[in-house]
Protein backbone atom coordinates (compact mmCIF):
# COMPACT_ATOMS: atom_id res chain seq x y z
CA UNK A 1 0.00 0.00 0.00
CA UNK A 2 1.27 3.46 -0.92
CA UNK A 3 1.94 5.67 2.04
CA UNK A 4 2.76 9.36 2.04
CA UNK A 5 6.39 9.97 2.89
CA UNK A 6 8.83 12.83 2.90
CA UNK A 7 8.21 16.11 1.17
CA UNK A 8 10.23 16.87 -1.90
CA UNK A 9 13.15 19.08 -1.06
CA UNK A 10 12.47 22.77 -1.42
CA UNK A 11 14.18 24.25 -4.49
CA UNK A 12 16.22 27.03 -2.92
CA UNK A 13 17.31 28.35 -6.32
CA UNK A 14 13.68 28.92 -7.25
CA UNK A 15 12.86 30.80 -4.06
CA UNK A 16 14.47 34.16 -3.34
CA UNK A 17 17.78 34.05 -1.47
CA UNK A 18 17.76 35.38 2.09
CA UNK A 19 20.20 38.16 1.21
CA UNK A 20 19.49 40.62 -1.58
CA UNK A 21 21.12 44.06 -1.30
CA UNK A 22 18.50 45.62 -3.58
CA UNK A 23 15.89 44.78 -0.96
CA UNK A 24 17.69 46.62 1.80
CA UNK A 25 15.77 45.27 4.78
CA UNK A 26 17.00 41.79 3.93
CA UNK A 27 20.62 42.81 4.47
CA UNK A 28 20.60 42.71 8.29
CA UNK A 29 17.85 40.09 8.52
CA UNK A 30 19.40 37.34 6.42
CA UNK A 31 21.27 34.46 8.03
CA UNK A 32 24.85 34.21 6.82
CA UNK A 33 25.34 30.57 7.78
CA UNK A 34 24.04 27.83 5.55
CA UNK A 35 20.70 26.29 6.48
CA UNK A 36 21.02 22.86 8.08
CA UNK A 37 19.21 20.37 5.86
CA UNK A 38 16.85 18.22 7.85
CA UNK A 39 15.28 15.01 6.65
CA UNK A 40 11.58 15.06 7.52
CA UNK A 41 10.44 13.71 10.85
CA UNK A 42 7.00 13.67 12.38
CA UNK A 43 7.63 17.27 13.47
CA UNK A 44 7.74 18.41 9.85
CA UNK A 45 5.12 16.17 8.20
CA UNK A 46 2.44 17.23 10.64
CA UNK A 47 0.91 20.68 11.02
CA UNK A 48 -2.12 22.50 12.38
CA UNK A 49 -5.59 21.50 11.26
CA UNK A 50 -8.30 24.12 10.79
CA UNK A 51 -12.03 23.76 10.44
CA UNK A 52 -15.12 25.81 9.80
CA UNK A 53 -15.35 26.47 13.52
CA UNK A 54 -12.22 28.60 13.24
CA UNK A 55 -13.58 31.12 10.76
CA UNK A 56 -16.86 32.77 9.76
CA UNK A 57 -18.66 32.45 6.44
CA UNK A 58 -18.23 36.10 5.46
CA UNK A 59 -14.51 36.26 6.24
CA UNK A 60 -13.63 35.87 2.54
CA UNK A 61 -15.61 38.93 1.40
CA UNK A 62 -13.37 41.96 1.93
CA UNK A 63 -15.85 44.30 0.25
CA UNK A 64 -18.27 43.76 3.12
CA UNK A 65 -16.42 42.13 6.05
CA UNK A 66 -15.49 45.49 7.56
CA UNK A 67 -18.15 47.70 5.99
CA UNK A 68 -20.91 49.45 7.87
CA UNK A 69 -24.38 48.03 7.22
CA UNK A 70 -25.54 49.11 3.76
CA UNK A 71 -22.10 50.33 2.71
CA UNK A 72 -19.15 48.70 0.97
CA UNK A 73 -15.46 49.19 0.26
CA UNK A 74 -14.46 51.63 -2.47
CA UNK A 75 -12.50 50.41 -5.48
CA UNK A 76 -12.47 48.12 -8.46
CA UNK A 77 -14.48 45.07 -7.43
CA UNK A 78 -12.57 41.86 -8.04
CA UNK A 79 -12.83 38.14 -7.41
CA UNK A 80 -9.53 36.46 -6.59
CA UNK A 81 -9.91 32.75 -6.97
CA UNK A 82 -7.97 29.60 -7.73
CA UNK A 83 -6.83 26.29 -6.37
CA UNK A 84 -4.27 25.16 -3.86
CA UNK A 85 -2.39 22.16 -5.25
CA UNK A 86 0.73 20.25 -4.32
CA UNK A 87 3.69 19.61 -6.59
CA UNK A 88 2.09 16.34 -7.67
CA UNK A 89 -0.87 18.33 -8.99
CA UNK A 90 -3.19 17.06 -6.28
CA UNK A 91 -5.66 19.54 -4.78
CA UNK A 92 -5.29 20.39 -1.10
CA UNK A 93 -8.77 20.41 0.43
CA UNK A 94 -9.80 22.22 3.61
CA UNK A 95 -6.59 24.19 3.92
CA UNK A 96 -6.50 27.67 5.40
CA UNK A 97 -5.79 30.61 3.09
CA UNK A 98 -5.40 34.08 4.63
CA UNK A 99 -4.90 37.30 2.69
CA UNK A 100 -4.16 40.94 3.45
CA UNK A 101 -3.80 43.99 1.26
CA UNK A 102 -3.85 47.77 0.92
CA UNK A 103 -7.08 49.50 -0.03
CA UNK A 104 -7.81 50.82 -3.53
CA UNK A 105 -5.70 53.90 -2.82
CA UNK A 106 -2.67 51.90 -1.70
CA UNK A 107 -3.14 52.54 2.04
CA UNK A 108 -3.03 49.84 4.69
CA UNK A 109 -5.19 49.83 7.78
CA UNK A 110 -2.19 49.57 10.08
CA UNK A 111 -0.89 51.86 12.76
CA UNK A 112 2.54 51.82 11.12
CA UNK A 113 1.31 52.91 7.67
CA UNK A 114 1.53 56.69 7.24
CA UNK A 115 1.09 56.96 3.47
CA UNK A 116 -0.98 60.04 2.60
CA UNK A 117 -3.63 58.10 0.68
CA UNK A 118 -6.80 57.91 2.80
CA UNK A 119 -8.10 55.03 4.87
CA UNK A 120 -11.35 53.64 3.50
CA UNK A 121 -13.71 53.50 6.50
CA UNK A 122 -15.42 50.47 4.99
CA UNK A 123 -12.33 48.43 4.22
CA UNK A 124 -10.35 46.36 6.72
CA UNK A 125 -8.00 44.68 4.30
CA UNK A 126 -7.91 41.06 5.43
CA UNK A 127 -9.77 37.88 4.63
CA UNK A 128 -9.53 34.15 5.17
CA UNK A 129 -11.15 30.99 3.91
CA UNK A 130 -10.74 27.23 3.72
CA UNK A 131 -10.34 25.53 0.36
CA UNK A 132 -13.23 23.24 -0.58
CA UNK A 133 -12.89 19.50 -1.22
CA UNK A 134 -11.34 20.28 -4.65
CA UNK A 135 -8.75 22.66 -3.25
CA UNK A 136 -10.70 25.64 -4.60
CA UNK A 137 -10.88 29.02 -2.85
CA UNK A 138 -12.25 32.45 -3.64
CA UNK A 139 -12.25 35.93 -2.20
CA UNK A 140 -14.20 39.02 -3.15
CA UNK A 141 -12.30 42.24 -2.61
CA UNK A 142 -11.21 45.48 -4.27
CA UNK A 143 -8.07 45.70 -6.34
CA UNK A 144 -5.35 47.18 -4.15
CA UNK A 145 -3.53 50.33 -5.20
CA UNK A 146 0.21 50.68 -5.75
CA UNK A 147 2.06 52.40 -2.93
CA UNK A 148 5.49 53.93 -2.31
CA UNK A 149 7.93 52.41 0.16
CA UNK A 150 11.29 53.32 1.57
CA UNK A 151 14.04 51.34 -0.09
CA UNK A 152 15.75 53.36 -2.77
CA UNK A 153 14.39 56.91 -2.91
CA UNK A 154 11.66 56.16 -5.42
CA UNK A 155 10.31 52.62 -5.12
CA UNK A 156 6.66 51.67 -5.64
CA UNK A 157 5.12 48.34 -4.90
CA UNK A 158 3.02 46.94 -7.71
CA UNK A 159 -0.59 46.20 -6.75
CA UNK A 160 -0.43 43.01 -4.71
CA UNK A 161 -2.28 40.82 -2.26
CA UNK A 162 -0.31 39.04 0.47
CA UNK A 163 -1.25 35.40 0.93
CA UNK A 164 -0.55 32.88 3.69
CA UNK A 165 -1.21 29.16 3.06
CA UNK A 166 -0.86 26.16 5.37
CA UNK A 167 -1.28 22.82 3.59
CA UNK A 168 -1.25 19.75 5.82
CA UNK A 169 2.29 19.97 7.19
CA UNK A 170 4.55 22.51 8.85
CA UNK A 171 7.00 21.77 6.01
CA UNK A 172 4.53 23.27 3.53
CA UNK A 173 4.00 26.59 5.30
CA UNK A 174 4.22 29.45 2.82
CA UNK A 175 3.68 33.18 2.56
CA UNK A 176 3.75 34.84 -0.83
CA UNK A 177 2.31 37.76 -2.78
CA UNK A 178 -0.07 37.80 -5.73
CA UNK A 179 0.43 40.40 -8.47
CA UNK A 180 -1.87 41.35 -11.34
CA UNK A 181 -1.33 40.80 -15.04
CA UNK A 182 -0.22 43.87 -16.97
CA UNK A 183 1.17 45.93 -14.10
CA UNK A 184 4.33 47.78 -15.26
CA UNK A 185 5.55 48.10 -11.66
CA UNK A 186 6.09 44.33 -11.32
CA UNK A 187 9.30 44.36 -13.35
CA UNK A 188 10.65 47.31 -11.36
CA UNK A 189 9.99 46.02 -7.85
CA UNK A 190 13.03 45.05 -5.74
CA UNK A 191 10.90 42.65 -3.68
CA UNK A 192 9.58 40.87 -6.77
CA UNK A 193 13.12 40.80 -8.12
CA UNK A 194 14.49 38.99 -5.10
CA UNK A 195 13.24 35.98 -7.09
CA UNK A 196 16.03 35.15 -9.52
CA UNK A 197 14.15 33.17 -12.17
CA UNK A 198 11.71 35.11 -14.40
CA UNK A 199 9.66 31.93 -14.79
CA UNK A 200 9.19 31.87 -11.02
CA UNK A 201 8.09 35.51 -10.99
CA UNK A 202 5.48 34.71 -13.64
CA UNK A 203 4.00 32.21 -11.22
CA UNK A 204 3.06 35.09 -8.91
CA UNK A 205 1.14 37.04 -11.56
CA UNK A 206 -2.59 36.41 -11.61
CA UNK A 207 -4.11 36.59 -15.10
CA UNK A 208 -7.36 38.32 -15.83
CA UNK A 209 -10.02 35.60 -15.88
CA UNK A 210 -12.89 36.92 -17.98
CA UNK A 211 -14.76 33.63 -17.75
CA UNK A 212 -15.05 34.04 -14.00
CA UNK A 213 -16.11 37.67 -14.02
CA UNK A 214 -19.65 38.49 -13.06
CA UNK A 215 -20.98 40.65 -15.93
CA UNK A 216 -21.83 44.22 -14.90
CA UNK A 217 -20.63 43.45 -11.38
CA UNK A 218 -17.13 42.08 -10.60
CA UNK A 219 -13.97 41.36 -12.59
CA UNK A 220 -11.95 38.22 -11.82
CA UNK A 221 -8.31 37.18 -11.50
CA UNK A 222 -7.10 33.59 -11.15
CA UNK A 223 -4.32 32.66 -8.77
CA UNK A 224 -3.30 29.06 -8.23
CA UNK A 225 -0.94 28.20 -5.40
CA UNK A 226 1.35 25.18 -5.35
CA UNK A 227 2.68 23.83 -2.06
CA UNK A 228 5.37 21.22 -1.66
CA UNK A 229 4.46 17.70 -2.71
CA UNK A 230 5.59 14.48 -1.10
CA UNK A 231 6.71 11.13 -2.24
CA UNK A 232 4.60 8.04 -1.96
CA UNK A 233 6.49 5.00 -0.93
CA UNK A 234 5.81 1.35 -1.45
CA UNK A 235 8.13 0.64 1.40
CA UNK A 236 7.63 0.80 5.07
CA UNK A 237 7.18 4.38 6.20
CA UNK A 238 10.03 4.79 8.64
CA UNK A 239 9.62 8.47 9.37
CA UNK A 240 8.42 7.59 12.82
CA UNK A 241 10.75 4.66 13.11
CA UNK A 242 8.10 2.09 13.94
CA UNK B 1 13.67 14.58 -25.93
CA UNK B 2 12.64 12.32 -23.07
CA UNK B 3 9.12 12.52 -21.72
CA UNK B 4 8.53 15.46 -19.45
CA UNK B 5 7.91 15.00 -15.76
CA UNK B 6 4.59 16.52 -14.87
CA UNK B 7 5.43 17.87 -11.44
CA UNK B 8 4.43 21.42 -10.63
CA UNK B 9 6.87 23.86 -9.07
CA UNK B 10 6.20 25.21 -5.60
CA UNK B 11 4.89 28.78 -5.57
CA UNK B 12 7.85 31.06 -4.79
CA UNK B 13 7.93 32.71 -1.39
CA UNK B 14 7.77 36.46 -0.85
CA UNK B 15 8.38 38.44 2.31
CA UNK B 16 5.47 38.82 4.72
CA UNK B 17 6.23 42.55 4.74
CA UNK B 18 5.67 45.10 7.50
CA UNK B 19 1.89 44.75 7.55
CA UNK B 20 1.65 41.00 8.17
CA UNK B 21 -0.41 41.81 11.27
CA UNK B 22 -3.34 42.96 9.16
CA UNK B 23 -3.75 39.50 7.75
CA UNK B 24 -2.64 37.28 10.59
CA UNK B 25 -3.13 39.36 13.74
CA UNK B 26 -5.45 42.26 12.85
CA UNK B 27 -5.99 43.24 16.48
CA UNK B 28 -2.30 44.15 16.64
CA UNK B 29 -2.61 46.20 13.46
CA UNK B 30 -5.21 48.26 15.31
CA UNK B 31 -8.62 46.93 14.34
CA UNK B 32 -11.11 44.29 15.29
CA UNK B 33 -12.61 42.35 12.41
CA UNK B 34 -12.82 38.61 13.05
CA UNK B 35 -15.04 36.75 15.45
CA UNK B 36 -11.92 34.93 16.58
CA UNK B 37 -8.28 35.48 15.69
CA UNK B 38 -6.21 32.36 15.19
CA UNK B 39 -3.21 31.12 17.11
CA UNK B 40 -3.98 32.12 20.70
CA UNK B 41 -5.01 28.62 21.86
CA UNK B 42 -1.89 26.50 21.50
CA UNK B 43 -2.64 24.73 24.78
CA UNK B 44 -6.02 25.37 26.37
CA UNK B 45 -6.81 25.05 30.09
CA UNK B 46 -7.45 21.34 29.70
CA UNK B 47 -4.06 20.57 28.15
CA UNK B 48 -1.93 18.24 30.26
CA UNK B 49 1.64 18.76 31.36
CA UNK B 50 3.88 21.38 32.83
CA UNK B 51 2.70 24.95 32.21
CA UNK B 52 5.47 27.05 30.76
CA UNK B 53 6.02 30.41 29.15
CA UNK B 54 8.38 30.82 26.22
CA UNK B 55 9.73 34.24 25.38
CA UNK B 56 12.52 36.07 23.67
CA UNK B 57 13.71 38.57 21.13
CA UNK B 58 14.51 38.29 17.47
CA UNK B 59 17.77 40.16 16.90
CA UNK B 60 19.11 41.32 13.54
CA UNK B 61 22.67 41.49 12.26
CA UNK B 62 23.21 44.94 13.78
CA UNK B 63 22.26 43.65 17.24
CA UNK B 64 18.88 45.41 17.22
CA UNK B 65 15.63 43.73 18.18
CA UNK B 66 13.32 43.16 15.22
CA UNK B 67 9.93 44.65 16.05
CA UNK B 68 7.75 43.44 13.21
CA UNK B 69 8.18 39.67 13.35
CA UNK B 70 5.45 37.07 13.35
CA UNK B 71 6.29 33.64 14.77
CA UNK B 72 4.35 30.43 14.56
CA UNK B 73 4.95 27.53 16.91
CA UNK B 74 4.14 23.86 16.32
CA UNK B 75 4.62 21.34 19.08
CA UNK B 76 3.56 17.95 20.42
CA UNK B 77 1.64 17.59 23.66
CA UNK B 78 3.21 16.49 26.94
CA UNK B 79 2.89 12.86 25.85
CA UNK B 80 4.77 13.55 22.61
CA UNK B 81 1.78 13.43 20.26
CA UNK B 82 1.07 16.02 17.56
CA UNK B 83 -2.56 17.04 17.03
CA UNK B 84 -2.57 15.72 13.48
CA UNK B 85 -4.13 12.66 11.81
CA UNK B 86 -0.76 11.34 10.64
CA UNK B 87 0.58 11.01 14.14
CA UNK B 88 -0.79 7.86 15.77
CA UNK B 89 -2.61 8.60 18.99
CA UNK B 90 -5.04 11.23 20.14
CA UNK B 91 -4.34 14.43 22.00
CA UNK B 92 -6.50 15.68 24.85
CA UNK B 93 -9.35 18.10 24.10
CA UNK B 94 -8.08 21.63 24.22
CA UNK B 95 -4.58 20.84 23.07
CA UNK B 96 -3.92 22.29 19.63
CA UNK B 97 -0.17 22.55 19.48
CA UNK B 98 -0.14 25.50 17.10
CA UNK B 99 0.32 29.09 18.11
CA UNK B 100 0.96 32.43 16.51
CA UNK B 101 2.58 35.41 18.18
CA UNK B 102 3.98 38.78 17.17
CA UNK B 103 6.80 40.84 18.56
CA UNK B 104 5.95 43.96 20.55
CA UNK B 105 6.13 47.09 18.36
CA UNK B 106 8.09 49.00 21.02
CA UNK B 107 10.41 46.39 22.52
CA UNK B 108 10.53 43.45 20.10
CA UNK B 109 9.69 41.01 22.90
CA UNK B 110 7.51 38.02 22.04
CA UNK B 111 6.13 35.29 24.26
CA UNK B 112 3.41 32.70 24.64
CA UNK B 113 2.08 30.35 27.28
CA UNK B 114 1.90 26.66 26.54
CA UNK B 115 2.72 23.26 27.99
CA UNK B 116 6.10 21.63 27.73
CA UNK B 117 6.08 19.04 24.93
CA UNK B 118 7.22 15.45 25.37
CA UNK B 119 9.79 13.56 23.34
CA UNK B 120 8.64 12.54 19.87
CA UNK B 121 9.78 9.74 17.57
CA UNK B 122 12.66 10.43 15.23
CA UNK B 123 13.66 8.64 12.06
CA UNK B 124 14.74 5.02 12.09
CA UNK B 125 13.83 4.27 15.67
CA UNK B 126 15.52 7.27 17.24
CA UNK B 127 13.93 9.60 19.77
CA UNK B 128 13.83 13.36 19.42
CA UNK B 129 14.23 15.45 22.55
CA UNK B 130 11.27 17.67 23.49
CA UNK B 131 11.19 20.66 21.17
CA UNK B 132 8.98 23.37 19.72
CA UNK B 133 9.17 23.99 15.99
CA UNK B 134 9.26 27.68 15.10
CA UNK B 135 8.61 29.49 11.84
CA UNK B 136 9.64 33.13 11.58
CA UNK B 137 8.47 35.67 9.02
CA UNK B 138 8.94 39.43 8.77
CA UNK B 139 9.74 42.28 6.47
CA UNK B 140 13.17 41.55 5.04
CA UNK B 141 12.84 37.77 5.43
CA UNK B 142 12.29 36.42 1.93
CA UNK B 143 11.53 32.83 2.88
CA UNK B 144 10.16 31.96 6.32
CA UNK B 145 12.90 30.70 8.65
CA UNK B 146 12.54 27.37 10.45
CA UNK B 147 14.23 26.66 13.73
CA UNK B 148 13.67 24.53 16.82
CA UNK B 149 13.55 25.41 20.48
CA UNK B 150 14.94 22.76 22.85
CA UNK B 151 14.92 22.88 26.66
CA UNK B 152 17.93 23.48 28.90
CA UNK B 153 16.72 21.04 31.55
CA UNK B 154 16.56 18.14 29.04
CA UNK B 155 20.33 17.82 28.79
CA UNK B 156 20.32 14.05 28.51
CA UNK B 157 17.66 13.95 25.81
CA UNK B 158 19.29 16.84 23.98
CA UNK B 159 22.61 15.03 23.95
CA UNK B 160 20.94 12.10 22.17
CA UNK B 161 18.79 14.17 19.83
CA UNK B 162 19.46 13.23 16.20
CA UNK B 163 18.75 16.71 14.88
CA UNK B 164 20.99 18.54 17.34
CA UNK B 165 23.70 16.00 16.68
CA UNK B 166 23.50 16.58 12.96
CA UNK B 167 24.78 20.12 13.45
CA UNK B 168 28.44 19.74 12.64
CA UNK B 169 29.56 22.79 14.61
CA UNK B 170 29.08 21.85 18.24
CA UNK B 171 29.39 25.47 19.36
CA UNK B 172 26.30 26.37 17.32
CA UNK B 173 24.08 23.78 18.98
CA UNK B 174 23.54 25.93 22.05
CA UNK B 175 21.69 28.51 19.90
CA UNK B 176 18.74 26.08 19.98
CA UNK B 177 18.61 25.66 23.77
CA UNK B 178 16.13 27.80 25.70
CA UNK B 179 17.27 28.87 29.19
CA UNK B 180 14.97 27.96 32.06
CA UNK B 181 14.08 30.49 34.75
CA UNK B 182 11.66 30.06 37.60
CA UNK B 183 10.22 33.12 39.26
CA UNK B 184 7.30 33.01 41.70
CA UNK B 185 6.66 29.42 40.68
CA UNK B 186 6.24 30.37 37.03
CA UNK B 187 8.49 28.61 34.54
CA UNK B 188 9.81 30.83 31.77
CA UNK B 189 12.10 29.69 28.99
CA UNK B 190 14.16 32.38 27.33
CA UNK B 191 14.88 31.90 23.64
CA UNK B 192 16.51 34.77 21.75
CA UNK B 193 16.80 34.25 18.02
CA UNK B 194 19.78 35.82 16.24
CA UNK B 195 19.15 36.20 12.55
CA UNK B 196 22.73 37.00 11.66
CA UNK B 197 26.24 37.45 13.02
CA UNK B 198 27.80 36.25 16.24
CA UNK B 199 25.92 33.27 17.71
CA UNK B 200 23.60 33.20 14.71
CA UNK B 201 20.74 30.82 15.46
CA UNK B 202 20.74 27.55 13.56
CA UNK B 203 18.04 27.59 10.91
CA UNK B 204 16.88 24.50 9.11
CA UNK B 205 15.88 23.65 5.60
CA UNK B 206 13.08 21.26 6.42
FE1 LIG C 1 2.19 44.96 0.85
Amino acid sequence: MLKPGEFYQRDREWHPPAYDPNYKTSVARSPRQALISLENTVSEITGPVFGHGDIDAGDNDLIYNYAKPGESAIGERIILHGRVLDENGRPLPHTLVEIWQANAGGRYRHKKDTYLAPIDPNFGGCGRTLTDENGYYYFRTVKPGAYPWRNWVNNWRPAHIHMSIFGTAFAQRLITQCYFEGDPLIAKCPIVNTIPDPAAIDRLIAPLDLNATIPLDTIAYKFDVVLRGRRSTLFENRLEGN
Amino acid sequence: MPQSLDYLKETPSQTAGPYVHIGLAPGAAGFDIYGQELGWDIAGPNAQGERIRVEGLVIDGTGSPVKDVLLEAWQANAAGIYAHPEHAGAVEDGFRGWGRVITDFATGEWGFDTVKPGSVPGRNGTVQAPHINLWIVARGINVGLNTRLYFEDEAEANAADPVINMIEWENRRQTLIARRNETDGKVVYRFDIRLQGENETVFFDI
